[in-house]
């Protein structure tokens, strides 16, 4: 099976980074080919660099609050240019109830303080090892 | 206590050696020698749990002994308020005044955290601290398409001068003391706000307050900027320059290593990256041809307190020392004030668990003990839901009352720095101190702070102790209570959150009035003449000034000096 491609995106003007890197560098290490953004991108920055780098997963790391905004505007622009094939995934300060809605409007899971990278590891790799087997 | 003299910069943990030779070793030190190799061997022979036993990638000894303690001589301890000040910069520690107890707060409009403050000072609070949003923060105003989602969500929405009247609105500038943290656009939040008392015919000399405005530590890890490197420098030295004569008692920068720490570095890289950076701010003002003892009296520090209780009293007694030192030896200072730091400080954040957040009440105890055992000028208590969203009137109370039962019952405050001659606090104060020299060495071979920034040394220093810690986290070598031992399966504990209204259309609603009511012309006036100043080596601030008395708006303003400066670009690695 091909490595699975990730981008791991800082959206909007959140300059936490300690936890995208972090997982980031877990990510890599656990075989996947990772692709950082940076700091401080626009929906429209990553729902383009998601294209052209034909990533299957997108990690959004926000701990500012704007997680209602940002995160389905990123799921939009990806469906515009047909690409909602890809896995929306990500973390940060997040209250339960806004994970629900997330994921009722089809994120994948959003991933809270604490969390260990084991479990994001496990998590894109079993949806990636399962998009595979219906692909094929 | 036995005082062993062992000289100056001599780590502790040298039981075999004397430094001194052993032809001065007395019946008494030979005495506890032969004890300690006892206690050795008993010790080396016994079976021990299997952990990591500090937070930093430095072993402590399992004990301490007159033999560790260096630096308990008359030159490195003398009395309190005395340099180089390791046990405090004032003759009274707390016995003359207590701490100021600063809660950080902001969130929504101007007006909901006016609210909030007001609040506070009912509930004994000693002064102010403004938490401002992301766009804020980076100098967007709540109207910008790039504040989209972002307005009033993480601190308060501040656009023009305007908006700062309303959030100071019914409190006497005069007569409070406010912290800003504010760095990017440090300048312009501060002109806004001398603008503002201004208009209520106070004096910019008569206010009292601190500006973060420290830019080197977001380029290393917080991460809110405006322009490159060599210009946002040369606006905190505008700063300096200006303030000493207008705002004398003004902090004119908190140069601050809680961002730092709270990216993932150690204690002493805490100490050592803070500090070097502190080194640079005076490098730059000198270099302007100020007189360091000019501005230096207004330079504030801010520490990040985290878990490891003796290291973080052991780093702030460190802290006063080393600044102490340079400043007075390396850079000439002969104005005692100079070489007195003066901090805040705030339990780390990062230590909050999302699990269990009751417990993090015992966290911001424990850490809130330590900050006052250290010596701090005020301090920030976290409260127990912070992981989970902005704190609740409820949980900042708690965090509140956490600082004045330390303050008013524990007695921790009776003494001066009670944990002074203690053989463990000593020897880790000097053992901080010597390995922050050493990362200064490191620092000055790869070219300065500012080299180090712009090639990434720095940032990986802090990204490798963050994926270090992370990776003793997941194999259990450092233990987080209800995260990774004594996890518990019942549901989360229900806490309200605190909830924050549309203030994105109150912002844009009050911004399309201002720019409808205000003089437009005399806006473009200003602006021109502050990127025309930018071009010049003039000092900016007076034009800042007189941008905020004319209510431009905050990105107005950044914009102007932008067309000249340009925007900083990150490095981006991982």
């Amino acid at each position: 099976m091909r490595p699975v491609r990730v981008l791991v995106a800082k959206p909007g003007l959140d300059g936490h980074d300690r936890g995208a890197k972090v997982v980031a560098a877990a990510l890599r290490d656990a075989g996947m080919e990772v692709i950082y953004t940076g700091l401080h991108q626009t929906p429209e920055m990553i729902a383009t660099a998601a294209v052209q780098e034909d990533v299957d997963v997108i990690g959004l790391s926000i701990l500012s609050g704007a997680h209602m905004t940002l995160i389905p505007r990123v799921q939009d622009l990806l469906r515009e240019q047909g690409r909602d094939d890809v896995l929306i995934t990500g973390g940060g300060i997040i209250p339960k109830e806004d994970m629900e809605a997330l994921t009722a409007r089809g994120i994948g899971r959003l991933f809270g303080p604490g969390t260990p990278t084991s479990e994001l590891v496990g998590y894109i790799k079993g949806w990636f090892a399962e998009r595979e087997k219906q692909e094929a | 206590m036995t005082t062993v003299k062992t000289g100056p910069k001599s780590a502790g943990g040298s039981i075999d050696a004397p430094e001194n030779g052993a032809s001065e070793d007395t019946a008494e030190m030979a005495k506890l020698r032969a004890e300690v190799e006892d206690w050795r061997r008993r010790y080396s022979k016994a079976e021990l749990r299997d952990i990591a036993f500090t937070n930093s990638a430095r072993e402590v000894q399992p004990l301490y002994t007159p033999l560790d303690a260096a630096e308990t001589g008359a030159d490195a301890l003398p009395a309190p308020g005395s340099y180089p000040y390791t046990r405090g910069i004032h003759p009274t520690g707390y016995r003359g005044r207590l701490w100021t107890m600063r809660q950080f707060a902001g969130f929504g409009s101007a007006r909901d955290t006016n609210a909030r403050y007001k609040f506070l000072l009912a509930q004994g609070q000693t002064g102010l601290s403004v938490a401002f949003d992301f766009p804020t923060l980076m100098g967007y105003d709540s109207d910008h398409a790039r504040s989209e989602g972002e307005v009033g969500k993480c601190g308060v929405a501040i656009s023009s001068m305007a908006d700062m009247e309303t959030l100071f609105d019914g409190i006497p500038l005069d007569q409070v003391s406010t912290s800003m943290t504010i760095n990017g656009p440090a300048v312009i939040l501060y002109c806004f706000y001398i603008a503002a008392a201004e208009k209520h015919g106070i004096d910019s000399t008569k206010l009292r307050g601190t500006i973060q405005n420290d830019i080197l530590k977001e380029y290393m890890a917080q991460h809110a900027w405006c322009f490159p490197i060599e210009p946002a420098l040369r606006l905190i030295v505008d700063c300096f320059e200006w303030s000493a004569t207008h705002a004398p008692q003004w902090n004119t920068i908190s140069i601050s290593g809680y961002h730092i720490r709270e990216a993932g570095a150690t204690a002493a890289q805490e100490l050592a990256f803070t500090l070097a950076d502190g080194f640079t701010y005076v490098e730059r003002g000198i270099a302007r041809g100020l007189d360091v003892d000019s501005f230096a009296p207004r330079l504030s520090f801010f520490w990040d307190i985290h878990n490891d209780f003796f290291e973080e009293i052991s780093k702030l007694r460190a802290a006063r020392r080393i600044w102490a030192r340079h400043m007075k030896e390396r850079y000439g200072a002969k104005d005692p004030r100079s070489w007195m730091m003066r901090f805040h400080s705030q339990t780390a954040g990062v230590t909050l668990t999302a699990q269990q957040p009751m417990n993090n009440i015992v966290r911001v105890a424990y850490q809130a003990m330590a900050a006052v055992l250290g010596g701090t000028q005020s301090l920030h208590t976290n409260s127990m839901d912070e992981t989970l969203a902005l704190p609740t009137e409820e949980s900042v109370q708690v965090a509140l009352r956490t600082q004045q039962i330390l303050a008013y019952e524990s007695g921790v405050p009776n003494v001066i720095d009670p944990l002074g001659g203690s053989y463990y606090v000593e020897a880790l104060t000097t053992q901080l101190e010597n390995e922050a020299e050493s990362l200064f060495k490191q620092i000055e071979e790869i070219g300065g702070v500012v080299r180090g920034l712009e090639t990434g040394w720095l940032q990986r220093k802090i990204n490798e102790s963050a994926a270090r810690q992370q990776w003793e986290i997941e194999q259990h070598r450092r233990v987080i209570v209800g995260v990774n031992e004594f996890v518990t399966d019942e549901p989360e504990l229900k806490i309200e959150l605190l909830k924050i209204g549309d203030t994105e259309q109150h912002q844009r609603e009050g911004l399309a009035k201002l720019r409808a009511e205000r003089d437009g012309d005399l806006v473009k006036k200003r602006l021109v003449e502050l990127s025309a100043a930018a071009k010049t080596t003039e000092n900016l601030i007076p034009h800042i000034l007189d941008c905020a008395r004319a209510y431009c708006t905050l990105y107005e303003i950044r914009a102007a000096m932008e067309e000249v400066f340009g925007a900083y670009r990150e490095p981006v690695f991982f």
